[in-house]
């Protein structure tokens, strides 16, 4: 969802007026961003709280120009990848790279009692793409889901990352590429 | 590969990328709200008379009512503070450790004294004005089992005219029992008010050791202050160095003019009032 254009303006005026909409029309995204990073629905949530929490305190301390002038999508979106990005460095990952150290894609295991007919189902479909997300890199990841889960333009995935924007445009090939690749092999194994 | 496959194969992963939106959990919102202070939970502990209701947000908290009437505490609630309340689907374990340890035991005499009893919680007094804030932390600055009169409160804050506004301050408390409202009196050592009515103040106060029944036959027969003949000391007749005075030492006072005639000083932990 977008950024509604006169909310930051009515942030500005009246920060707990206008707040709860800023949650409403952002949790999806902040949540969503969360789940790629951390893996999980207990921290995703988490993660989206303390973010929603940091931006209202850092708006309640900005002066109200800069508030009305805001991008806030980007903005609140960076804010909740380095919480993410944080949370998951404290822990050590369970994740398994999707390329090898000479950039090749690794071949995927086919899943446990894996049923050819069910694999189309929308269900099984999701479950398959996350779990192949999940699989590459954290830099392409990120830029991936930014980009083509969540929707944003390149523009602003490169703010939310920092990152100039070819840079970015060359992480989001490049993640797809492997996709792409991981989701054939995924293909030809549950023919087999 | 063809360029149609190539193309079929791309439409499907956007597809299939696009449909892992999550729906963020219902929970989310509310939370988030709760923690910045525009909405808040309540909780059910012990109080020293009875279950207590304790309403919270990020900021502190924000409001208590005696348990029984849930439905009329939410609206008195959005009523004053226009923030939505709701029950706290998980208890927040910290805060009912800290009230626990804060409310203590009802016993009297249990671990006397702010160490033992732990830090107090912190509060949320949005809606509070200055002087009602003045009167508020002055009066939980009396200790438990003792109680000063509201002349004494307005005395303290620098307001000494101030007295039947303080009165309406401390009516106006948004957290009684836990900022301790009900610890000021009359100065003739009747209970006089309370917002959850006076029997609740009297049985508060009973199960916090002071004794309310011997504080009005006290103020019955004009003893406002109580001195020990060996300190030449006076001092509110709760105040803890007043208990400490031997039967065959007490000496009672009308009033501070007498006490200072008699060549009594006011006691420096209870602050009675000088001559004047």
């Amino acid at each position: 969802m977008d950024t509604p254009p006169e909310l930051p303006a009515r942030l500005a005026r009246d920060l707990d007026g206008a707040f709860e909409e800023l949650v409403r029309g952002h949790e999806r995204l902040l949540f969503g961003l969360a789940l790629r990073v951390v893996g999980n629905a207990h921290d995703a949530e988490e993660v989206a709280q303390d973010a929603f929490e940091r931006a209202y305190h850092a708006l309640s301390g900005y002066p109200a120009e800069r508030v009305a002038a805001m991008r806030l999508r980007p903005w609140l979106a960076r804010i909740a990848l380095n919480l993410a990005r944080n949370r998951l460095r404290r822990r050590t990952p369970p994740t398994r790279p999707l390329e090898s150290a000479d950039g090749e894609p690794l071949p995927l295991a086919a899943p446990a009692g894996g049923e050819p007919a069910a694999v189309a189902e929308r269900h099984q479909d999701r479950e398959l793409w996350a779990e192949l997300l999940a699989g590459l890199p954290g830099r392409y990841r990120e830029a991936v889901v930014l980009r083509h889960v969540e929707d944003l333009p390149y523009a602003e995935v490169a703010e939310v990352l920092g990152q100039p924007v070819g840079t970015v445009k060359t992480h989001v090939h490049r993640g797809v590429r492997l996709l792409r690749a991981a989701f054939e092999a995924r293909k030809e194994t549950v023919a087999r | 590969m063809s360029a149609h496959d190539e193309l079929e194969g791309w439409r499907e992963m956007a597809t299939g990328l696009r449909g892992l939106q999550p729906e963020p959990p219902p929970t989310l919102r509310p939370a988030v709200l709760e923690r910045v202070g525009l909405a808040d939970a309540f909780i059910t502990v012990a109080g020293p008379a009875g279950p207590l209701l304790v309403a919270f947000n990020g900021r502190g908290i924000s409001a208590t009512a005696p348990a029984g009437d849930e439905a009329g505490f939410v609206q008195r609630f959005l009523a004053r503070h226009r923030r939505p309340l709701r029950r706290a689907g998980e208890p927040p374990a910290r805060l009912l450790a800290q009230l626990e340890r804060y409310l203590g035991s009802s016993s009297p005499g249990a671990a006397r004294g702010p160490a033992a009893r732990g830090e107090p919680p912190r509060f949320d007094l949005r809606g509070v004005s200055a002087f009602e804030g003045d009167v508020l932390r002055k009066s939980a600055e009396i200790p438990r089992g003792e109680v000063r009169p509201y002349a004494w409160v307005a005395g303290e804050i620098g307001r000494p005219a101030a007295v039947r506004a303080v009165g309406g301050a401390l009516n106006r408390n948004p957290v009684p029992v836990l900022i301790p409202c009900h610890r000021v009196v009359g100065s003739d050592g009747r209970l006089t008010g309370y917002a959850w009515g006076v029997p609740y103040k009297r049985t508060l106060l009973a199960a916090e050791g002071a004794d309310p029944e011997e504080l009005e036959r006290l103020g019955r027969h004009h003893t406002r202050y109580l001195g020990s003949d060996t300190t030449r000391i006076y001092c509110y007749p709760t105040c803890h160095n007043a208990r400490r005075i031997g039967p065959a030492q007490r000496v009672a006072f009308r009033d501070g003019n007498a006490a200072a005639a008699a060549g009594y000083r006011p006691c420096r932990r209870c602050r009675p009032p000088a001559a004047g």
